[in-house]
């Protein structure tokens, strides 16, 4: 028998919902380095604009929404340009940084701060993970979780047999779309339709398991399982810290969607829409695709306009000087005060603020960063990673290397020098060709 | 004057440029690799040219044709039926060697030089002995056959070693010879035979074999890396004794000197071409683009912002946009490769269009 709901049963529209976007903090995202060296991860530009402001943009749609919570235990300061412009461009739409003092876990911080997120009463909370790459189907989730009169709604995608063990697996009914199990990355394989990390949650719903969850732990610590020695090898391992394996550490993957999908009335939303992980630097190239191919489709006047030296998808900023025999796209994304050369050659890259590309330079597969130089007739290359592929690094001669290749913040590649398949840490000069290493 | 040229085989070794065209006729330097020794045969007297062959391929016979009343030397073919080694096909090319007793000279194809047959001639008739080899200094002598001189003589040969552990002498046997003909009667008929490692021996234990020193460069050019080699070290020896063979180093795309381009070719805007480039009959480079050390066979095109180094583009091949070819990349006949493609090391057989990388160095087939 389905339980009665005791409340109400509104008109979905009215209903107030809050956003909980997690940020993280400077100690995890260590994957994103070397970027993340110098920008926070949630505030690295793909397609023109800070991973975050993807997310927003989604929310901003949803009919109702209170307030936007981010949680993280990034110092303040990190995001206070950031919230100041979004207010203006978000005119309609609070936003405030909740900042943990130390690492809780998704299910942990959204716990400590519940009396702000309860503040003004919202219904429900969306929460996001800031670290994924999606058209964030915020509006249908809203109407799947009233249609179903829901608990709690997650965002699901199908991925290949072989890529699904890296993620939360989600075993549903075909005809209800009712969660009916879920396992955080199993062993062996359950489901090829994975957790999105997006999730729609009654607020009646989600502070009593966390609280529950709280409660067992400190009754019966929780057991900690490992992965399989495949997972070992692989980059969707999680970054587990000792110290996040602490008591107090909650996590809704592991310790909350679980119990929800055992007791309540949660749902799964599939999405046949794109979906990627930003977990490594390199994973920002596909991200950067993905968005810029949305903006394509809905038109956005904020593509470069298609021509012969065009191929859209193009973000250019409007500060960047690019040469009119320059080749860029599709799938690129130019910076503030960028400067790319005549003659020069840009496929599937982002190219960061203040950098330069010299003439007849070709950069493909790359992510070029702030301050950098490339030589004339320089090269600066990846490799493509398959479409469908969930990874980031492919074996070349038996040896994993970054599919994309990286230049950190102010790197020079000579003139006519080749780098393919490296990654750069910051403010390195590549005087000789190089492939397939990681540059100190 | 007479003179034989061992031309050999199918010149494997070349391969992929001699899958489509007899090694003599590869272009060295915009000029079939054997016209360059005839050339110079032809410019010191010499009237009867023989090419020692194990194949003959109509086109070769064509093509010297024209030669021959160009530069009024008549050349012969010389037919092995079976491989002869080195010395066997002298003997087989006796009636034209031996028409008369002046003394012929004798040369490995794949040699590129100065040639120094005004000079080699000179030197042997004072000599009067039977045999002169031309030596050359090289660095590494143990990689090669060392010659060692008579004690108290400057230029007699007492012996040979071959692959010398320890230091005996740095000057080798440089693939040019001039022989009197009394050598062809120490070589048996219808036999293989080497000539470095029977013949000569046999005339140094007579103590008739002298050597003379090559001045200025020397290669063997038979495989791709020496032959991008030899090509800097020939632009570099024509810079200075006949500049105005290579395009003025005034010239705005050119870099550091040592080019050569067909008067047919057309070269695009804002390129940097040199050190060490040579652009065929026909060729037509775009915008942009950055050559080095390379040849570009006749009917090659490359198009806007390639860069290529240390390659050869076969005839008729086009390289696209962008491309990158590099460590002794060599593209057969009308090979293709698409825009934004990096090449490193490949030998492309003809007729291929190559779509993605070649990241480490392979045979295309």
């Amino acid at each position: 028998m389905l339980q009665v709901p005791h409340r109400e049963k509104p008109n979905g529209a009215g209903r107030g919902t809050k956003a909980i976007i997690l940020v993280g903090g400077p100690s995890r995202g260590t994957r994103f380095r070397p970027l993340s060296l110098d920008v926070p991860k949630p505030l690295f530009d793909v397609a023109g604009h800070p991973i975050i402001w993807h997310c927003l943009t989604a929310i901003a749609k949803v009919p109702a929404i209170q307030e936007v919570c981010m949680i993280g235990y990034y110092d303040e300061s990190v995001f206070k340009d950031f919230i100041k412009e979004a207010a203006s461009e978000f005119p309609n739409l609070p936003i405030k940084y909740l900042r943990e003092y130390q690492a809780l876990g998704t299910a942990g911080g959204l716990y400590h701060f519940r009396d702000a997120i309860l503040k003004g009463r919202p219904e429900r909370i969306f929460v996001l993970n800031s670290d994924v790459c999606c058209s964030f189907p915020l509006v249908e989730m809203a109407k799947l979780f009233d249609d179903k009169d829901a608990e709690a709604v997650i965002l699901g995608t199908r991925v290949t047999e072989d890529a699904a063990t890296n993620f939360g697996c989600i075993v549903s009914d075909q005809h209800s779309r009712r969660v009916l199990h879920y396992v955080e990355k199993p062993e062996s394989h359950i489901s090829n339709l994975i957790n999105c990390g997006v999730y729609l949650f009654s607020v009646d719903v989600i502070f009593p398991s966390i609280k529950t969850a709280i409660k067992r732990r400190t009754d019966r610590p929780r057991l900690v399982s490992y992965p399989s020695s495949e997972n070992l090898e692989s980059s969707f391992m999680a970054d587990d810290d000792d110290e996040e394996r602490k008591n107090e550490v909650i996590r809704l993957e592991q310790d909350i969607l679980s119990e929800l999908a055992d007791n309540k009335q949660f749902f799964v939303y599939e999405t046949k829409d794109f979906w990627r992980q930003i977990k490594t630097a390199g994973s920002a190239v596909p991200a950067n695709a993905l968005y810029l191919q949305k903006a394509h489709q809905m038109a956005s006047p904020e593509l470069a306009k298609p021509s012969a030296n065009i191929i859209a998808p193009v973000f250019i900023h409007p500060s960047a000087h690019v040469d009119p025999t320059a080749k860029l796209g599709p799938n690129v994304s130019i910076g503030p005060r960028a400067t790319v050369g005549a003659g020069a050659r840009v496929k599937e890259s982002i190219v960061l603020e203040d950098a330069e590309i010299k003439h007849d330079a070709c950069v493909l597969y790359s992510i070029v960063g702030w301050n950098s130089r490339v030589g004339a007739w320089a090269r600066v290359e990846g490799t493509p990673t398959p479409v469908g592929s969930h990874s980031t690094s492919i074996v070349k001669n038996g040896v994993k290397v970054q599919s994309i290749t990286i230049l950190g913040k102010e790197c020079g590649v000579g003139d006519e020098v080749r780098v393919q398949n490296c990654v750069c840490l910051p403010f390195k000069e590549l005087k000789r060709d190089v492939a397939n290493e990681v540059i100190m | 004057m007479k003179a034989l040229i061992l031309v050999g085989g199918f010149g494997t070794r070349l391969r992929p440029l001699t899958l489509t065209m007899p090694k003599p006729l590869v272009e060295f330097a915009n000029k079939p690799m054997i016209l360059h020794q005839i050339e110079a045969l032809a410019a010191v007297g010499v009237t009867d040219v023989v090419l020692a062959v194990n194949y003959r391929p109509e086109i070769m016979e064509r093509v010297l044709k024209e030669y021959e009343t160009k530069l009024g030397v008549k050349i012969h073919f010389s037919l092995e039926s079976e491989p002869l080694g080195t010395a066997g096909p002298l003997k087989l090319a006796e009636d034209i060697l031996a028409k008369d007793d002046s003394p012929f000279f004798v040369l490995n194809s794949d040699i590129t030089c100065d040639f120094p047959f005004k000079q080699l001639a000179e030197f042997h008739k004072a000599h009067g002995d039977e045999g002169t080899i031309v030596v050359t200094k090289v660095e590494e002598p143990s990689k090669y056959g060392v010659i060692v001189h008579k004690p108290n003589h400057p230029s007699r040969i007492d012996r040979f070693v071959e692959k010398p552990v320890e230091f005996v002498g740095n000057r080798i046997n440089a693939g040019l010879y001039m022989l009197n003909t009394s050598v062809l009667d120490r070589i048996e008929k219808n036999r293989p035979t080497s000539i470095e490692q029977e013949t000569f021996p046999a005339v140094v234990r007579d103590g008739q074999l002298h050597s003379f020193d090559l001045e200025g460069f020397w290669m063997d050019v038979g495989q791709p890396k020496d032959f991008l080699t030899g090509t800097c070290l020939y632009l570099s020896s024509l810079a200075k004794k006949s500049p105005e063979l290579l395009v003025s180093p005034s010239e705005p795309y050119v870099y550091g000197g040592n080019v050569m381009i067909d008067e047919t070719a057309k070269i695009g805007k804002n390129c940097r071409i040199g050190p060490n480039v040579v652009i065929g009959k026909g060729v037509v480079i775009g915008d942009g683009v950055r050559l080095q050390r390379c040849t570009l066979l006749p009917g090659s095109k490359v198009k806007d912002h390639a860069w290529i180094k240390s390659t050869i583009v076969g005839w008729n091949s086009t390289v696209g946009k962008w491309a990158r070819l590099e460590n002794v990349t060599v593209l057969g006949d009308d090979v293709t490769i698409g825009d934004e493609i990096y090449v490193n090391g490949g030998s492309i057989l003809p007729h291929k269009s190559i779509k993605a990388n070649v990241d480490v160095p392979a045979i295309i087939m």
